[in-house]
């Protein structure tokens, strides 16, 4: 029935596709920029496309997207393109370069907001969306523009493979193969910029970074491998996309943006916590490696035991080995003992097998 | 000037000042963005603090706030200590979460009281002298101011009594922990000031303003000086200077305050990046070319010696021969003589030169090294 519903609801259809289409491409152009270490470079793209988009309102004279978000895909370069001057001749580091870019950008866009808002027509009504996201106004062509623009980077990636994969692990070799490194670098941000920048208007500026972040670093947990881990990020980008739409139509007075991001964050920490490089699994093997260290001390000193006192298949007692390995050994014995590796006498006396002897010859 | 105008300069003086005395830490410490991550995440706390209070009043939503900070901050080191995600992407994770939470208990449970995301965010400094503490039948002030006053001095003290302590974690962890300082201890120490710092700050003037304020300051006095003592003094002024500065910017345009003031420390830092003696832009490029100059000195000085007393040095000598032989210019090859004569390298007799004894020297040790 809610299935059906759902399919049925023209606006929530909508919103869902715009969001599943913006996760697709945030995620799989958030992997470059997680690999990279520059997570947070999309917050400082999504905070400083706010004057753009208030100053495409004012020479455009139109509030149509893609209008908006070709000024927002400006000031938001331009922003990383401050940044990486600041770092290249200053000693500031990129931390506050970020930080800087970002707050600064954003309060002059603050202040052309209020000052466009003041002006009699009331035209400028809903520019503020983009600070905070309405996915409830995401009409079917902005989801159109979304696609496309997406799409087209998504093309960009798949062209620019071979590049973008060296300069995430080995910018040096590339350039040492005659690869544009830095053309490369300025191409990918400015894919980045158009990810953040189509997905403005339905999650807002504060909300688009983990966008970007989220799908990345829940995908690297599940893979090595940098096309696999794309592709990870972007399916993860549009589950989150559209769980998050569709629980925020559902339930009343769940903003949509917030809503993907929950989502996202969720899957994030399943993923740290149950995928291959997760931390359920590095638990796990931890164990096992400091149990398999138990049994492997217990049976040189086995060996040891034998060969001082009364030769091979003498029995010793377990508190005798648990004297020599300063704790309690019958755990690990028992192990021995299922491997076939150490005998049990009718006394409760333990001895080596042959095959527990040639083990600790073999070791 | 009226009262409303002095209240409303007061409390963006104190807010700058008290940003730039532990944003100056953060910046050192490559910490920046933890006050953006800060000043997201504080919306969960009031949030939280609210629907326990069920005011905006309390101060309880400031210790609600400041004790989301410090979450913040430790959930962005068990992130980090999982070694799953680097630092940046550990805060890019923590902090959208926080703020998301808070975004969904404000939309849910608050609706239409005055707690609306937009004035965490941007925060409406022409609206804080109508907030009074009033008690007693006394006027105390402007909330804010009061509580910007009470905040300043907690970050002063803690600086002050802590001084050498973060001074040293600061610029050597290592030698801190072997010493017994609990960098550990101290960096909690410095991020509660930070969060109290963001969540008094944030009332006034919004998240987004407290992070201008807390590294564009600091990062400008950077360029500008070194000692950390300087550095925390020079910071505060910036700090404030741009408050100011940003008042009146708004006053002029009638825009938001907050934001002017953000943009003005993007100008405080813009000025020094490219004036700042010995280490701006223009201090670079005027030692760029100071150099380029002396070395093509020092190339006239090693052309002249090559040919000096052979047939040929009648010609070689003459300034218009040098553009064709060391491919300069008119213009600069003339500058280079200009500077190489006053250097008391060569002299010009005419259109030729001759080298000096000096100069002699110069092109001698240059070509032997």
């Amino acid at each position: 029935m809610t299935a059906l519903f759902l399919v049925d609801d023209y606006t929530l259809r909508t919103v869902a596709l715009g969001a599943v289409a913006l996760g697709i491409v945030s995620g799989a152009l958030g992997t470059f920029a997680v690999l990279r270490g520059q997570a947070l470079l999309g917050d400082a793209i999504s905070h400083a496309a706010l004057p753009g988009v208030v100053l495409a309102y004012v020479l455009l004279g139109t509030k149509a997207s893609l209008g908006l978000m070709i000024g927002a895909a400006l000031t938001g370069f331009a922003a990383t393109l401050v940044v990486s001057a600041v770092v290249r001749t200053t000693r500031v580091k990129d931390d506050a370069a970020l930080g800087i870019a970002l707050s600064v950008f954003f309060g002059i866009g603050l202040v052309l907001l209020t000052w466009v808002q003041r002006r009699p027509d009331a035209s400028q009504a809903g520019l503020d969306r983009f600070l905070f996201g309405q996915a409830a106004t995401v009409l079917r062509d902005d989801v159109e523009t979304i696609a496309i623009v997406g799409a087209l980077a998504l093309v960009v990636v798949a062209l620019l493979w071979k590049q973008l994969k060296l300069l995430a692990f080995d910018p040096e070799f590339g350039a040492s193969l005659g690869l544009r490194m830095r053309a490369t670098e300025l191409a990918l941000t400015a894919l980045l910029v158009v990810a953040i920048v189509i997905g403005l208007q339905m999650v807002g500026a504060v909300l688009m970074s983990a966008m970007i972040v989220a799908p990345a670093a829940a995908a690297r947990q599940w893979t090595n491998r940098l096309g696999v881990m794309t592709i990870v990020a972007a399916g993860v980008g549009a589950l989150a996309g559209a769980t998050g739409a569709v629980a925020s139509s559902q339930v009343e007075r769940l903003p949509t943006g917030p809503s993907i991001v929950l989502v996202a964050t969720a899957l994030v920490a399943v993923s740290f916590l149950f995928a291959p490089r997760g931390l359920a699994l590095r638990a796990w093997r931890a164990r096992r490696a400091r149990s398999q260290l138990g049994t492997h001390v217990v049976l040189a000193d086995l060996a040891a035991l034998e060969q001082a006192h009364g030769g091979p298949g003498r029995a010793h007692p377990a508190a005798t080995i648990a004297v020599m390995v300063e704790a309690d050994a019958t755990a690990a014995l028992v192990a021995l003992e299922r491997d076939g590796l150490v005998l049990r006498d009718p006394e409760g006396n333990w001895a080596l097998t042959d095959r527990g002897r040639s083990e600790v010859l073999r070791r | 000037m009226t009262q409303g105008q002095l209240e409303i300069q007061a409390i963006a003086v104190l807010a700058a000042v008290a940003c730039a005395l532990v944003g100056t830490f953060l910046v050192l410490r490559r910490q920046s963005l933890l006050s953006d991550a800060i000043g997201h995440s504080v919306l969960v706390g009031i949030a939280v603090a609210f629907l326990v209070t069920g005011t905006t009043t309390s101060p309880l939503l400031l210790v609600g706030a400041a004790l989301t900070g410090v979450v913040t901050v430790a959930l962005v080191q068990v992130v980090t200590g999982t070694r799953l995600v680097k630092e940046d992407a550990a805060i890019g994770l923590v902090f959208p979460a926080l703020f998301s939470l808070g975004v969904i208990i404000v939309s849910r449970y608050a609706d239409g009281v005055h707690l609306d995301t937009d004035a965490v965010l941007l925060g409406e400094l022409a609206f804080a002298p109508f907030d009074r503490l009033e008690a007693w039948g006394w006027d105390f002030g402007p909330a804010s101011l009061l509580v910007m006053g009470f905040v300043l001095v907690l970050d002063a003290a803690v600086i002050a009594i802590l001084w050498k302590e973060l001074k040293l974690s600061t610029f050597d962890p290592a030698l801190a922990l072997a010493l017994g300082f609990a960098p550990v201890v101290l960096q909690y120490v410095l991020m509660t000031i930070v969060s109290v710092t963001a969540v008094g700050a944030f009332n006034a003037v919004g998240s987004i303003l407290v992070v201008a304020l807390m590294i564009a300051p600091p990062a400008a006095a950077y360029l500008l000086t070194d000692g950390l003592g300087r550095l925390v003094v020079l910071a505060c002024a910036i700090g404030a200077a741009s408050a100011l500065a940003g008042y009146w910017l708004a006053f002029a345009l009638d825009a938001s305050i907050a934001g002017c003031i953000a943009a003005c420390c993007g100008a405080a830092f813009a000025l020094a990046w490219t004036l700042a003696p010995g280490r701006g832009l223009v201090a670079a490029a005027r030692r760029r070319a100071r150099q380029r100059l002396e070395f093509a000195q020092t190339m006239l000085a090693i052309h002249l010696a090559n040919h000096e007393g052979r047939p040929e040095a009648a010609v070689e000598s003459r300034v218009a021969h040098l553009g064709e032989h060391l491919r300069w210019d008119g213009d600069f090859a003339s500058r280079v003589v200009r500077g190489a004569e006053r250097r008391g390298l060569v002299v010009r007799n005419a259109e030729a030169l001759a080298l000096t004894e000096r100069g002699r020297a110069l092109a001698e040790e240059a070509v032997t090294g």
